[in-house]
């Protein structure tokens, strides 16, 4: 619980003179994530603390390095949540690093990702200037929206200060249901019940079993669980947290790990390896030691990209290269807020 | 913001003409008229010449001659805008996207419709109901809007605090850039590598490229809607009666407050039912699947009850239910009846603030002898305080425009924005400067120059140059301090 935003300024503008790089590091969960930036590290995980939250307001507002734990047992007092379910990687994950990330968890297609729950921030861009955009109000639109431009700019715009979140309202109850179908079927049933007005928070396939977590009030699910069938599956909710920490035992590999992000019902692709389907068939994980060429390939014809997002060869790059004309349009963007590139430089692409 | 260039109009009209039809190209004075504003009439401009390209190739040719030329374009969707977002200038071509109003295709599977810019909103949601979905974000001129001006603005509408804004539902864009290309941002996935350009697009006011196609997201009609009226006697019971509702747990559809003047305006004009003598109205509709909308009517109104609501009325039928809220949607029309001219703000304030703001708005309009009528999506805290005069009196259109100022002005020391959804335009340039400090607006037209190094795309909106803010801080700023400088704006 402190404020360091002045001491981080005065090391950015510090690097700033001396042309030296920053690897802006939180606490260090999701190393694995991206590619390697070999640079000074710029420590910002002790800026941290909550600095306004208001239940009835829907808005929670905390430094970056604030760590998600306290930021969920804050939230959880007041019945309230994360709407984007973010994935830790770890113990002291902080909020900055999720939102750099843009890292959302299963209930993503059916509540929004984290670049969606982004209200305002506060940062530090590449000329060594504290800027704040956006707000604590749901509806503004005063000038370009700087603050969803953060989310998932793996800090290479800007050093994130502090930032503020739209929270929801924890459901009153939450079933998991289970059936035994394949793949392919379960596409379909994903898509025949998305839809319906049904109160789906998640949708998952494991390769054997399609499963279904249905959040709401308890006549409301009972009613759905009619309708859609399946298994209760007790007090399984614990199946949902391993999906989303990468504990589940499908996980536990050293091969490559991609994540593979297409159109939800597209048909299962054509690639070597075991799969996971999350986020209702929308983003699918990958065990597979195929060519990263022949995944992208096979993936983008999908109308999909695909991550490398652990395990990776060290020299394969973690995103899909972008198309020429987005590049450079994404370098110009990049030279509007970090024109030396002193910022996470090369962390998300080799040109940014 | 001046574009220096001598135009060489018969050039451009000689090029122009080799692409499109004569009935495609507007350049008479008589013909220019019916563009000159959008919905912020006290804003005129002829253009220098109208285009109304019908395909996407068109869009790139007439962009890449005004390019060449050096010319500046203004894109412009059905015109509906209340910020002068499309206000022409005579040195810029205007290119009306009105034409390309096809829906491309609509894929029930995905939840997702894929639509030409000119496709009115309300249009998408009709042509995609025999599916059982519907387009969430639905403002108020939903009828005649286009959902190309819907994403420069983000549009909201009185579903948004439950469905999101339009940044929050579309899925994919194509634009055509200042050098005639067409890029496609964002996809048919639930995401895209690289920096999020579908979020800084929504929005943009015309301000980086041109939006030429649209993927919406789709969503389930749901089982069940219900709406309940509630009256006050006090407008900051009403207040704490929306916050009430929020921290237990329920995220109305729709949670929409009318204060006085605007409930007698509204009654009169539709006769909705709305008691008269309250101080404030909520109206509160609930939505999802017919179980959770039982159990939440039932809180919401015991909720109401112990918030000093007055009356508490539940729309017993679909009919009930529509005439309860044709008061709101008819609310600003309904203001136009009472006065010769209104002017329409749109900030947005922590709901926490309500009852001060609306304190020191009631100051403002006692000092400036000009009524004020206040509708307000509560629930996401975009307040849309009517201002009531009369243009034809000398003076009061800027008297109006003052107090509008100092409206906005009072947003941002509640904590809020200068625009919750109607966008900079020309309209608020000014309080941007106020909003915002110098290294921030520079660091907007640090990102227009990386799409638009030349300022062609729509030059002189949504942000300030720093000249300009330099001569409105001359009045309005005092010793280069901001007004209340210890407030944090966050």
């Amino acid at each position: 619980m402190a404020d360091l935003a002045n001491d981080i300024h005065a090391q950015v503008q510090d690097a700033l003179q001396r042309q030296q790089p920053l690897a802006i590091q939180g606490s260090n969960s999701k190393s694995f994530y991206g590619n390697p930036c070999e640079a000074q590290v710029l420590e910002v995980s002790g800026h941290s603390g909550i600095l306004h939250y208001e239940p009835a307001e829907l808005v929670l507002t905390a430094r970056a390095g604030t760590s998600l734990q306290t930021i969920h047992q804050c939230l959880h007092v007041h019945g309230q949540m994360l709407g984007f379910e973010p994935p830790a990687f770890g113990e002291q994950a902080t909020l900055g690093g999720t939102i750099a990330c843009n890292l959302s968890g299963p209930r993503r297609p059916y509540a929004g990702a984290a670049r969606d729950f982004v209200l305002g921030c506060r940062i530090i861009n590449g000329h060594g200037q504290i800027m704040q955009f956006g707000g604590e109000v749901m509806k503004n639109v005063a000038g370009y929206d700087v603050s969803r431009l953060m989310a998932g700019a793996m800090g290479t715009l800007g050093v994130l200060l502090d930032i503020s979140i739209r929270v929801i309202p924890r459901p009153q109850q939450e079933f998991t249901i289970r059936k035994e179908v394949d793949t392919d079927k379960a596409l379909q049933v994903i898509a025949r019940w998305s839809q319906r007005p049904m109160p789906i928070s998640a949708a998952c396939h494991d390769g054997n079993h399609l499963y279904f977590r249905l959040s709401g009030n308890e006549s409301a699910l009972k009613s759905a669980h009619n309708k859609m069938g399946g298994d209760l599956v007790g007090e399984d909710g614990d199946m949902w947290v391993r999906l989303r920490e990468h504990t589940h035992t499908f996980f536990d590999v050293d091969r490559p790990l991609w994540r593979l992000s297409v159109p939800p019902n597209t048909p299962m692709l054509a690639v070597d390896g075991k799969t996971f389907l999350d986020w209702g068939g929308a983003q699918r994980w990958l065990v597979s030691t195929s060519s990263a060429d022949s995944i992208r390939r096979i993936t983008t014809r999908a109308g999909g990209h695909a991550t490398l997002y652990r395990n990776g060869p060290r020299q394969e790059d973690a995103f899909q290269p972008l198309p020429a004309p987005m590049l450079q349009i994404q370098q110009q963007l990049k030279q509007a807020f970090d024109p030396q590139h002193i910022l996470n430089p090369g962390r998300m692409y080799k040109a940014l | 913001m001046r574009v220096q260039n001598s135009i060489d109009k018969k050039q451009l009209l000689d090029r122009l003409s080799r692409i499109l039809d004569s009935d495609s190209i507007l350049h008479e004075a008589e013909d220019l008229r019916p563009y000159e504003c959008d919905g912020l009439s006290a804003y005129r401009r002829l253009p220098l010449v109208v285009t109304l390209p019908e395909t996407i190739d068109q869009v790139q040719t007439i962009v890449r001659i005004c390019h060449e030329q050096r010319i500046p374009v203004i894109a412009r969707g059905a015109g509906t805008g209340l910020s002068g977002g499309a206000l022409p200038r005579e040195d810029a071509v205007l290119l009306s996207l009105a034409r390309l109003n096809k829906i491309i295709a609509v894929d029930p599977q995905q939840r997702l419709a894929s639509v030409q810019p000119g496709v009115r909103n309300l249009a998408i949601s009709e042509a995609v109901a025999e599916h059982g979905l519907y387009y969430a974000p639905d403002p108020s001129s939903q009828i005649a809007c286009t959902i190309g001006g819907n994403v420069a603005e983000n549009s909201g509408g009185v579903h948004c605090l439950k469905y999101g804004l339009t940044v929050h539902n579309i899925s994919r864009l194509k634009i055509v850039t200042i050098d005639g290309e067409l890029l496609t941002i964002g996809s048919h996935a639930l995401d895209s590598p690289g920096y999020d350009l579908l979020a800084l697009m929504t929005g943009s006011e015309g301000m980086l490229g041109i939006i030429v196609e649209i993927t919406v997201k789709l969503l389930p009609i749901p089982e069940r809607a219900q709406v309940i009226m509630a009256a006050f006697d006090d407008v900051e019971q009403a207040g704490h009666a929306v916050g009430n509702i929020i921290a237990d747990g329920i995220i109305p559809a729709g949670l929409e407050m009318m204060d006085n003047p605007a409930i007698r305006a509204a009654e009169d004009f539709v006769h909705a039912g709305y008691p008269v003598d309250a101080a404030a109205i909520l109206l509160c509709e609930l939505d999802g699947t017919n179980e959770e909308v039982s159990e939440q009517v039932m809180r919401v109104r015991s909720l109401l009850t112990n918030n000093a609501a007055t009356q508490i009325t539940t729309a017993a039928n679909e009919a009930e239910r529509q005439k309860l809220w044709k008061g709101r949607k008819a609310a600003f029309p309904a203001v136009g009846r009472i006065a010769p001219d209104y002017y329409c703000m749109d900030g947005t304030i922590p709901r926490s603030k309500l009852a001060w703001v609306l304190r020191r708005i009631s100051e403002l309009s006692d000092e400036y002898q000009l009524p004020v009528a206040n509708v307000f999506h509560a629930g996401d805290g975009n307040l849309h305080p009517l201002i009531l005069y009369d243009a034809n009196k000398p003076g009061e259109l800027e008297n109006t425009e003052t107090l509008g100022g100092r409206i906005l002005e009072l947003c941002i020391e509640a904590g809020g924005t200068i625009t919750g959804e109607h966008g900079v335009g020309i309209e608020k340039i000014d309080q941007m400067c106020i909003q915002f400090d110098e290294q921030e607006l520079q660091q907007f037209h640090a990102i227009k120059a990386a799409f638009d190094p030349l300022s062609l795309l729509n030059p002189g909106k949504a942000v300030p140059t720093l000249h300009r803010c330099a001569e409105f801080g001359a009045m309005h700023v005092h010793g280069g301090q901001l007004p209340h400088p210890e407030l944090e704006r966050f």
